[in-house]
């Protein structure tokens, strides 16, 4: 791509703190979600659920609830054979279970009727008969269980995926540490939670147009018009799919999934709009949340702290489904790599299958929990070494513009001003280990990617695509296919085509998130949208700006050089009184050229990594945080409270200032969620059901659990983003876990190697303490697994380029990029 | 199959109304469905999350555990009511402004229950607005916008010129 642009001397909308272009909708309650929407005879629709986590499906009998007055159609897993799923190596789901069911809550039918009420009723009548087969409770049950297989695919018995891969010689680096250390740590599965409840309605023009319309709370519709051209058996160009305006996403709304699916065909059986909307149980079983996962973590230093080396083992609890699940095995042993310099790595990961609702994305996707036992570990580690823990950090920071071991290219890098701000914003110098006992402070950092590298699916085409429309009264619209999730993306856009046009942002009318009038994005996950979007939206606005500049500056008789767009004007930089109103330089355009319509669109970059595996990693810029986090622990009950939190976040550059500090705070609300109590936890029929699928039960910080949050926007611009903008959604959600472990050692001396660090843990790792044992909880011991050969990559430093020099022997289903393009 | 629908009168956003629907549904249910406001929203039907509130004769109640024949003769306000001639309410224009409606889904309720909340008391403390919100979730903000903007609110409808800190929208230095 790279188209370069001058950088306007000052910048007039970028950066400010601005309204949301739909906050008005919001707070009025205008927005229209997909449940608002009420079209004439609109059906309902339920799915019935399966009961068993893992059984074959020997018949089912759906003539009853056929005949039930007010049922117009019920469909079974016959009804849509054709498997799909997000990546294009775990095509493992489909729409209804055809022969077996993976997990309690998998759907197996679905009715559509007059109301909710009825199909509700339908349900009750749908007969299936179950034979229970052994159901996989948690990924150490799948090691020592290779069968009843859940799936016919993988890496052996219940193992979804094996990665083993090598930078480097870590044997001999550690040989050459002062201090090794080997810890063990546990992050238990959590979930997105979102307030709005999945909800799509569908609608069927009938032939001989036959053309559907699905609108549905996604986060990523171009992969759902993929997905139900590919089910259903339809030309894409026969499918619109609409994206409404998403009530939190987070991650949960990210795969494409069985009840899009279903309703898109009851509409198409029925010929009349088909509704439906998951209850809270439901979402709780569509899931695709962060992995339960179990790591060990062998680090070597030197007695300054410098790393010589690191081995990271991860096993991850996929569910019953690949989902992401490949890319999130990846991503466990990713960006270990980004903070501090690693010289050697070595990076084992596993994925198992097992009969609970499938993981996936959340916030953070893979990293979070390895950024935990990195940062849990390191505060160890400056323990055994006598250093102060952000001291260590500070003198061992990867640096701007380098290569890591693992062949991942950094760009700008402002984790040591972060360091900086929190400690000194905390007093950090004043209170570690120096507080009374039963208050604590931790600090911890992290990285996140700036948008996934490479697409999903492997495609050379661009990852996001701005039309932009100037309209003769000097208003502008801005076509993109990103979706709204909250995070504020579709303002985003009209800040940046604002900036670059000389406009207001609420001159610029944004049409997202329809697959019909908006050219590709992929969607809102991996923190993309900003930098990809923003960057196809500069480039079409500066099209619009030149074409309009060409005709401004015969009118002014200016060369083109001179001229200055700003305060909806096009004027002489050196006379601003010398120019046009916006408008009438639209109109000039549009007399000599037609009507005034540009294209911008964004591909990242390729990445220096040419190894199998390499696609999951690389991102065009790395966001930093760095977080401390006060606590007080009750000794008597365990119960840990979390008064303050001080974040630093490295955003590049901050487009809208106001959105910033929202996507901060949001983050570590989340993350301080997942440190103190947020679990998917499960219970009965050998652990496999689902313990607490509602809101009530699934602890999350409501206002008076939530801490204080002092925040710092640090500004390090990165080239590749707009206007040096990098990520800040999911970043700073990564270092509040670590935190908040490393602060409850400081005030009660007991290491928690677990989250969610709840008072059970703690008070049983107190009592521990009291009796003289090692004072800790956690994880005692990694499963062995039967890992391929590694594939070995030389790291830079070691006149590697990038490839692997040994290819691995294991077999690779999700070896991406390579695997794919060979389809 | 579906019941014979029943009728009430009630004052709904200060207007008086007739609504027709069936006996059993909620509230939240003939809002939506049969007046057609949708701006009261629904996180789980069952009184958990507070997404679903509204002020009934100026009090926060959950809207998916009353029933809408239970509002016969009551003054009920969503949302929708809010705004008057044209102006966002304050406490919508704080939320706006601040950036505390992120995705926008546990929007009305809170500015329901903060509508009631300074109706009662208007210059709440910090501790008193999280306590009057404690009983709303929500997953985007953390909150803070959240009490930021009842608070700007607060200090605006009591007639103070009052301007958003720097290190709200902008982080501390």
């Amino acid at each position: 791509m790279g188209t370069r642009r001058k950088q306007p001397a000052a910048l007039r909308v970028v950066g400010k703190a601005i309204r949301k272009v739909d906050a008005t909708a919001k707070v009025t309650g205008v927005t229209r979600f997909a449940d608002d929407l009420f079209l004439p005879r609109m059906l309902y629709a339920k799915l019935l659920r399966s009961p068993h986590p893992h059984a074959r499906i020997t018949g089912i009998d759906i003539s009853q609830a056929r005949a039930l007055p007010g049922v117009k159609a019920v469909l079974t897993g016959r009804d849509l054979p054709i498997p799909f799923g997000i990546l294009p190596v775990s095509q493992d789901e489909h729409a209804l279970a055809l022969d077996k069911v993976r997990f309690v809550g998998d759907p197996v039918a679905g009715v559509a009727a007059a109301s909710e009420e009825i199909a509700t009723a339908a349900l009750d009548l749908i007969e299936v008969r179950y034979e229970s087969l052994r159901p996989i409770t948690d990924a150490e049950d799948a090691i020592a269980h290779p069968e009843p297989r859940i799936h016919d695919y993988g890496d052996g018995g219940n193992l979804h995926k094996l990665v083993n891969l090598e930078f480097g010689d870590v044997a001999e680096g550690f040989a050459a540490a002062d201090l090794v250390r080997e810890d063990l740590l546990f992050f238990e599965g959590s979930t997105h939670l979102p307030m709005e409840q999945h909800a799509a309605v569908a609608d069927w023009s009938p032939l001989p147009d036959g053309k559907l319309t699905l609108w549905s709370s996604t986060q990523t519709p171009h992969y759902v018009h993929r997905a139900l051209a590919k089910v259903l058996e339809l030309a894409p160009a026969k499918i619109r799919v609409v994206a409404t305006p998403n009530g939190g996403g987070f991650g949960g709304k990210s795969d494409p999934f069985s009840h899009e699916i279903v309703v898109a065909k009851l509409a198409m059986l029925t010929g009349r709009p088909v509704k439906i909307t998951l209850t809270r149980e439901e979402v709780f079983y569509c899931h695709r949340g962060r992995h339960p996962t179990l790591m060990w973590v062998k680090t070597g230093v030197k007695k300054d702290g410098a790393i010589t080396a690191m081995h990271f083992k991860s096993l991850l609890d996929g569910g019953g489904y690949g989902s992401y699940g490949v890319a999130s095995t990846y991503y466990t042993g990713a960006l270990q790599t980004v903070t501090y310099h690693v010289p050697r790595y070595k990076f084992q990961g596993a994925r198992a299958f097992t009969n609970k609702p499938p993981c996936g994305p959340k916030r953070g996707h893979g990293t979070p929990q390895p950024r935990f036992a990195l940062e849990v570990q390191l505060d160890k580690i400056a323990e055994q070494l006598g250093m102060d823990p952000a001291e260590l950090r500070l003198k061992h920071l990867v640096p701007a513009n380098s290569l890591t071991a693992n062949w991942l290219k950094i760009g700008s890098m402002g984790l040591g001003e972060c360091i900086r701000k929190v400690v000194d914003g905390s007093g950090w110098k004043e209170k570690f280990r120096k507080l009374p006992p039963g208050q604590g402070i931790g600090l911890a950092c992290s990285s996140y990617i700036t948008g996934a590298g490479l697409p999903i699916y492997w495609n050379p085409l661009p990852h996001s695509g701005v039309q932009l429309k100037c309209d003769r009264g000097g208003g502008v619209t801005v076509f993109c296919g990103s979706t709204e999730i909250g995070q504020g993306s579709d303002s985003i856009l009209a800040v940046l085509a604002a900036e670059v046009l000389g406009l207001d942002p609420f001159d610029i009318a944004v049409v997202t998130g329809d697959t019909d009038l908006t050219p590709v994005d992929l969607g809102s996950y991996s923190s993309r949208v900003t930098l990809m979007t923003g960057n196809a939206c500069i480039q079409a606005a500066e099209r619009a700006r030149d074409v309009i500049a060409s005709h401004a500056a015969r009118k002014l008789d200016l060369p083109v050089e001179r001229l200055a767009f700003a305060d909806r004007r096009v004027f002489d930089v050196a006379d601003p009184a010398h120019g046009l109103a916006f408008a009438e330089a639209v109109q000039l355009a549009e007399a000599a050229e037609g009507t005034i319509g540009t294209v911008g669109s964004y591909t990242p970059a390729p990445s220096p990594g040419k190894y199998r595996g390499a696609g999951v990693g690389p991102s065009p810029a790395y966001s930093y945080s760095a977080c401390v986090a006060r606590v007080d622990v009750d000794p008597a009950s365990g119960i840990v409270r979390v008064p303050r939190v001080w974040i630093a976040h490295d955003v590049g550059r901050s487009i809208n200032a106001a959105t910033v500090m929202g996507q901060i705070e949001g983050s570590v609300y989340m993350g301080l969620g997942e440190a103190l109590m947020e679990e998917m936890a499960y219970r009965g029929n050998r652990n496999v059901v689902h313990k607490i699928p509602s809101l009530l039960e699934y602890k999350s910080p409501t206002t008076l659990e939530m801490c204080d949050i002092v925040t710092y926007v640090v500004e390090d611009p990165d080239p590749n983003g707009p206007f040096g903008a990098k990520e800040c959604g999911q970043g700073p959600l990564l270092p509040l876990p670590p935190a908040v472990a490393n602060a409850v050692y400081d005030a009660v001396g007991v290491r928690i190697d677990e989250v969610p660090i709840t008072p059970e843990k703690v008070f049983k790792a107190l009592r521990r303490k009291e009796k003289g044992e090692e004072p800790r909880f956690g994880p005692t011991q990694f499963p062995d697994i039967a890992w391929p050969e590694p594939t070995r990559v030389a790291p830079p430093w070691e006149g590697g380029d990038g490839r692997a020099v040994e290819a691995g022997q294991g077999r690779s289903m999700a070896d991406e990029p390579a695997r794919a393009r060979r389809r | 199959m579906p019941d014979a629908k029943t009728k009430i009168a009630l004052e709904l956003n200060g207007e008086p109304v007739e609504v027709a629907f069936a006996p059993h549904k909620t509230l939240l249910e003939v809002l939506r469905e049969d007046v057609g406001l949708t701006g009261t929203k629904h996180g789980c039907e069952l009184g958990e999350c507070g997404t679903c509130a509204v002020l009934v004769d100026g009090k926060p109640v959950l809207s998916c555990l009353v029933l809408g024949l239970a509002c016969a003769g009551h003054r009920v306000k969503t949302v929708e009511g809010m705004a008057e001639g044209g102006t966002l309410h304050p406490l919508q224009d704080a939320f706006a402004e601040l950036g505390a409606a992120q995705c926008g889904y546990c929007t009305p309720a809170f500015l329901l229950a903060a509508e009631a909340l300074l109706d009662e008391n208007p210059r709440p403390t910090r501790d008193e607005i999280k306590q009057a919100l404690s009983g709303n979730l929500c997953r985007c903000t953390g909150y803070l916008k959240i009490y930021e903007a009842v608070e700007l609110a607060a200090a605006r409808m009591r007639g103070e010129q009052a301007e958003p800190a720097r290190e709200t929208l902008y982080g501390y230095p």
